[in-house]
């Protein structure tokens, strides 16, 4: 096989959906290392936790899977609050080690834990975009329709769609409610927050649920990718969106969606050109963590800042 | 214990101690701040006038006892000592970088439930037409001087009873300074806004103040009306230049 430019749309579609997923995580890492400066080592289990409540709800249970989906990203908020009130609270704000300790330590126990409930076999989880819905006029297929000679797969759209409507939510709560002012204010400046009157710990809190449900939402979006849910689902996908967080800048929340896309991008090629032609097939999956972690490599040496990231503007 | 210098309290501080970590930078404070009186106190660098204003809003260690109006705040949350009427502008300003001038003032009303929010703000935007134009702008794009009136406004966007300033004029130029005290003067004559500053320019804070404060490595050495203060050899040479 040879470069062949047929298949630019294809691997586009691919990236660019691939992309909003890791978008969507690191967006649930960015929102808590803006407010905390922490990465948050556990967000990619608690992700894993909250798409097998939806697992639960809507498989088990019988639910409506986008009720399911609503439920558990409210009950992961919830989980994102507990952790934040009684395992990095007691902890001083401005030591990061034993906080990243502790996140890293819940990884194992959410994996080891939910390994014991639901073993490490893959189980299906209903896709929520796997058909175009029947009042959509059929152009190709009901699961795709064709642009540019390719194949625009319906859950494509959907990804995107539900990664629009997440972030318009996100803007709406972050910009025009008094919680989201008083979290970008934290963000900013923790003492002076305090000095306007604002509970810190509180505030961290709901970063926290953010956070959490933004995971959901992302774990949910990429298991249909993965043939279903298992509890080492998101440890792959964890290192692509640390990837993005630190491309896009990790204290940009625009940043971190534009550089979740283009890692899913720098993924796309290297799966559809990189792998066949450089190393053979094999080396496939290995090249694309490795370029991963290059990609944080070479950010942190030359632009710790990342593309968005502030490099404080602070005139004194 | 001290004898009360003011017929009415605004705020009242008694053997307060302050360390961070072994290191003890108050050694028990006595000071006093009339109710809608002004209070300064002078002090060289290091000598514990910033910990002084952290030590009351209850941010850093410290025993002894801080009595705002006649109630008992000293072991009250930093927090919850905002919503008793206790606006702190800290020093190096502390406004939010990030966030526009406008959701500056905004997070300054946090605690407040009234629907005139709002007008407050334009009365700020009014009174510091700078802060207006640049409405939209980051803060952190600002001048020191349009940085310092920013974290002022702000801090009474809260409707305080009772400012702490921290050092003020550090950092600006002496016509800015200028404009800032007056500002403050009529602030304090108009509102009957308590306040308590700590300054090192002795000059523009005796003016403004009606009772002052010299502190020395964490101790208060001198006190008087700001009359006796101005004419005390001893502040004269360390703090007037005379």
């Amino acid at each position: 096989m040879t470069w062949n430019f047929d298949i630019l749309p294809d691997f586009i579609f691919n990236g660019l959906s691939l992309g909003a997923i890791y978008g969507t995580v690191a967006l649930a890492l960015v929102l808590i290392f803006k407010a905390t400066t922490l990465i948050n080592f556990a967000t990619g289990e608690l992700a894993m936790l909250g798409a097998f409540l939806v697992y639960v709800l809507h498989m088990e249970q019988g639910l409506w899977l986008w009720l399911s989906m609503a439920l558990a990203m409210v009950l992961s908020a919830g989980l994102g609050v507990l952790i934040e009130r009684t395992l990095t609270r007691p902890f001083d704000p401005e030591d990061h080690l034993p906080v990243v300790l502790i996140t890293l330590g819940l990884f194992l126990i959410i994996n080891a834990v939910a390994g014991d409930i639901w073993n490490y076999q893959v189980r299906i989880l209903t896709n929520p975009f796997g058909k175009f819905p029947d009042w959509v006029p059929s152009v190709g297929g009901d699961r795709f329709v064709e642009v540019f000679g390719s194949r625009l797969k319906y859950q494509s759209i959907g990804i995107w769609l539900t990664l629009a409507v997440a972030l318009f939510a996100l803007g709406l709560i972050l910009n025009r409610t008094k919680a989201g002012l008083a979290f970008r204010a934290v963000s900013s400046n923790v003492e002076s927050a305090r000095l306007v009157g604002v509970h810190t710990g509180r505030t961290l809190g709901f970063g926290w649920a953010i956070a959490s449900a933004f995971g959901t939402l992302g774990a949910v979006l990429v298991a249909p990718q993965l043939g279903g849910v298992n509890p080492n689902m998101m440890a792959t996908i964890l290192i692509y969106a640390l990837a993005g967080a630190a491309l896009g800048g990790l204290d940009s929340l625009g940043g971190a969606v534009l550089g979740g896309i283009l890692v899913g991008l720098i993924q796309a090629v290297l799966v559809t050109w990189g792998g066949v032609v450089v190393f053979g097939q094999l080396y496939m999956s290995i090249l694309q963590l490795a370029a991963a972690f290059l990609i944080i490599l070479i950010v942190l040496l030359f632009r710790p800042s990342g593309l968005f990231g502030t490099r404080r503007v602070e005139r004194v | 214990m001290v004898d009360d210098v003011f017929d009415e309290v605004g705020l009242k501080v008694e053997n307060l101690h302050a360390s961070y970590g072994a290191v003890e930078v108050l050694r028990g404070l006595d000071f006093e701040v009339a109710a809608k009186g002004v209070s300064v106190i002078l002090g060289a660098n290091g000598a514990g006038k910033t910990t002084t204003l952290r030590a009351i809003c209850n941010m850093c260690n410290t025993s002894g006892s801080v009595t705002l109006g006649d109630e008992d705040i000293t072991r009250t949350g930093t927090a919850e000592i905002v919503r008793k009427g206790v606006a702190h502008v800290p020093q190096g300003r502390g406004t939010f970088p990030e966030l526009s001038v406008l959701d500056n003032l905004m997070i300054g009303a946090y605690t407040r439930k009234d629907k005139e929010v709002k007008d407050d703000v334009d009365r700020w935007f009014e009174i510091f037409p700078r802060l207006s134009e640049r409405s939209d702008q980051l803060a952190g794009s600002l001048s020191g001087g349009e940085q310092q009136m920013l974290a002022v406004a702000r801090a009474l966007m809260c409707r305080p009873r009772l400012l702490l300033l921290d050092e003020p004029s550090l950092g600006l130029a002496p016509l800015i300074i200028e404009d800032l005290f007056e500002r403050f003067t009529t602030l304090n004559k108009e509102t009957g806004l308590t306040m308590l500053v700590v300054e090192q320019n002795a000059n523009l804070a005796l003016e403004m103040a009606d009772y002052g404060y010299v502190i020395e490595s964490g101790e208060i050495t001198l006190s008087g009306t700001a009359d006796q203060l101005k004419n005390d050899p001893a502040v004269q040479e360390a703090y007037l230049g005379a």
